[in-house]
């Protein structure tokens, strides 16, 4: 208790902390915002609740830093993480490499399992205490192949929309929930096999800004994030304006059935949509590991945080969804400076039911005015 | 009456399974009171899922609470809970037969008290969220209360509570949980039998077919789901109670309120066995149960990757789980008697 009082009274005597709280929550709610608008363009479009949102997020984290471990120049990351995973999401679907998959799925069946065989066979033998240590090098490249091949036809038979996503549309809410839980959990778990389980960073050793004598410190790295983030949302906000796809995406949202009647092809919208999220969180993801660090398990406080601002935001509603997303990294930082750092996890979900239960309260306030 | 003969004889059999299975197989005794874990936690999470319409992904919240509840009420029958949980303070504290048996009890009871009142509470605010809401909302319980309970140092923080060990035989312990478990089991499943054969098992069945119209035939919703939700918050804080002293040592995160693995495995069991019967969360847990002891004993590293293709793989393509497969294939024998046009008006469709 003394110790909450002690930092409230900090609070009050040194303003300048405040500015310092407000400035690092803007910046850590700047890259929440990517992440929770693809939430809402899914969840809007779609009707589909994605929890593999962070899950996403660290993978692109991982294909930024991967790039960067062989010597890649460190932006080059953004946008080769965004386009990997938007391969992942589902951006084949509906080309004709998907439909040659779907005629002859007998053949991808074959196919797959024929990789993970070699795949395996290959971590088999590179396994420490194998028997086969002397091929260490052939078993690396099956297991090289192996990965790839899986990964190619993962793509090639339209990804998570594909494969998952594109069967849960028309189903029950609860569905989607659960199924893209799982498609968390394993992201989660080979990330963990593939990169292991330490936490991986690349800080860009740029200066800070620092002003009111140390205490405000703005560091260029961070900056450089926002405004690559800032710069992001920009281009999406034009491309759903612009762009005759962006307008077919707003059109589907409004009334799916209205918009196919109008020709519009609904299914190729929707993969498009759920591939734009995924490369949405990837770039993300490319930012995170320029600041902060990224680790496998990392990923669930980031789909936490975009259902706060979805549901606080709503559908559609970008502006909202950025006054939201760098609100909730502004109260954050006040909860994680006044109850202590542990406490931060907590108040993100506290922040989500008290949001949950502040709609509830207005919707029976509707009904009883209805009555 | 033959039938009825029948399911006595058939009924006898798996209570002497039941009974003699830790004897036969005494290896996988902790396994075994593992599955009926399972099978329970599944049974009480169909209680709202599957009878009634309403997913929780937070019954979790009570199998933590229930455990802490037990631990707290269990030491505070013998010693100051400030001290016992102090890791600073190396005290040793020994716990008389007498006291751990009395602990156990009156701790057990206490949780599943508490957790049902806790349930009443929780949905009286919960329980206008609908759908997907209600299942966000519910996980966000169990994760802040996972959160805020490794924050609390009184209850021992993040390192969490050591309990007594079970005074006598290690392997009379062993035995000793697996019957507090599958009586704990067998009792759940009665309950759930008798239930959903009576008024209440209607209503509830009504709510998750239409509230609306649940509600204007004069339901008292609300005060129906309250209830069903305490009484499955019962059970699973006993058998969270039972698990804290099963465990001896338990921590918030990983053991207490692990959303991510008994509160998903719980949906998971219920799904693969089918939703909304009586025996889909039984078996579910079983072919559930065998699954991750297989993959957790032959693909060591990879088990989670195929527990969460199973998941996929169970929610997209496999929903309505073994019993609802069944109920489609062979109708008649759920005693559904099918209109012979109207099956092949449907299939012409």
């Amino acid at each position: 208790m003394d110790q909450i009082f002690g930092n409230l009274q900090l609070l009050f005597e040194f303003p300048a902390v405040n500015l310092e709280i407000i400035i690092q929550g803007a910046m850590i709610g700047a890259i929440f915002v990517l992440v929770a608008y693809g939430l809402a363009l899914v969840w809007g479009v779609m009707n589909v609740k994605n929890l593999a949102q962070g899950a996403l997020v660290i993978a692109g984290g991982y294909v930024s830093w991967w790039l960067a471990q062989r010597g890649m120049p460190v932006l080059v990351g953004i946008p080769v993480a965004a386009i990997v995973l938007a391969l992942i999401g589902g951006a084949c679907s509906g080309t004709p490499i998907d439909k040659f998959c779907r005629r002859h799925w007998r053949v991808a069946i074959v196919f797959a399992v024929a990789m993970t065989v070699v795949m395996f066979a290959g971590l088999y033998t590179t396994a420490p205490g194998s028997a086969w240590a002397a091929y260490e090098g052939v078993g690396r490249t099956f297991g090289t192949i192996g990965g790839i091949g899986l990964f190619g036809i993962l793509v090639a038979c339209g990804g998570l929309y594909g494969l998952v996503i594109s069967r849960v549309i028309e189903r029950d809410l609860f569905t989607s929930l659960l199924a893209t839980f799982g498609i968390g959990i394993m992201f989660e778990q080979l990330m963990n096999l593939m990169f292991g389980s330490d936490t991986q960073s690349l800080r860009l050793d740029y200066d800070s800004f620092s002003f009111f004598g140390g205490i405000v410190n703005v560091p260029v790295a961070k900056l450089l994030a926002v405004i690559m983030a800032a710069a992001l949302a920009i281009a999406v906000i034009i491309f759903m304006k612009r762009s005759r796809m962006g307008q077919a995406i707003r059109a589907t949202a409004q009334d799916a059935r209205a918009a196919r009647v109008l020709g519009i092809d609904t299914e190729r919208v929707y993969a498009f949509t759920f591939s734009l999220n995924a490369a949405l969180c990837g770039a993300a993801g490319a930012l995170v590991v320029l600041v902060w660090e990224i680790m496998p398990f990392y990923g669930i406080p980031y789909s936490v945080r975009a259902f706060v601002i979805v549901t606080a935001a709503g559908l559609g509603n970008l502006p909202g969804v950025i006054a939201a997303g760098i609100g909730i990294g502004v109260m954050e930082q006040y909860g994680g400076h006044i109850f202590g750092i542990g406490y931060q996890q907590a108040i993100a979900v506290l922040l989500l039911l008290l949001v949950l239960l502040i709609r509830l309260a207005q919707q029976r306030r509707n009904r009883q005015v209805l009555q | 009456m033959t039938g009825t003969g029948n399911k006595i004889v058939s009924y006898i059999t798996l209570a002497l399974f039941i009974i003699l299975a830790p004897l036969l197989f005494p290896d996988y005794r902790t396994s075994l009171a593992a599955l009926w874990l399972l099978i329970i936690v599944a049974l009480t999470w169909d209680m709202t899922g599957g009878q009634m319409g309403y997913n929780s992904l937070g019954n979790i919240f009570f199998y933590g609470t229930g455990m802490y509840v037990a631990a707290v009420v269990g030491i505070s029958l013998a010693y100051d809970v400030a001290d016992y949980t102090n890791a600073a303070g190396g005290g040793i504290y020994k716990f008389t037969d007498a006291q751990y048996f009395t602990g156990m009890l009156v701790g057990s009871l206490a949780a599943g008290l508490f957790c049902a009142v806790s349930a009443l509470i929780l949905g009286w605010l919960l329980f206008g969220l609908r759908g997907p809401y209600f299942a966000i909302g519910t996980l966000g319980v169990a994760i802040a209360a996972g959160e805020l309970v490794s924050n609390w140092d009184w209850v021992g923080g993040g390192q969490g509570i050591a309990l007594p060990v079970y005074p006598y035989d290690l392997d009379q312990g062993k035995l000793f949980f697996y019957y507090l478990f599958a009586g704990l089991g067998v009792a759940v499943f009665a309950f759930c039998a008798w239930l959903y054969n009576t008024r209440f098992g209607a209503a509830i069945n009504a709510i998750r077919d239409d509230e609306e119209k649940a509600e204007a035939m004069g339901i008292h919703t609300l005060r129906y789901k309250l209830i069903a939700w305490s009484m499955a918050a019962f059970f699973v804080g006993v058998a969270g109670a039972f698990s804290a002293f099963q465990l001896i040592h338990f921590e918030p995160l990983e053991t207490a309120y692990q959303t991510i693995n008994l509160g998903i495995f719980m949906v998971v069991c219920v799904l693969l066995g089918g939703k909304g019967t009586l025996w889909g969360p039984v078996i579910g847990a079983i072919m559930f149960h065998v699954f991750k002891e297989v993959t957790w004993t032959y693909f060591l590293g990879w088990q989670w990757v195929a527990l969460g293709a199973l998941i996929v793989v169970t929610v997209v393509y496999f929903q309505d789980g073994l019993m609802g497969w069944l109920k489609t294939r062979r109708p008649e024998w759920f005693g559904i008697r099918v209109e012979q046009k109207a099956a092949i008006a449907e299939a012409a469709e």
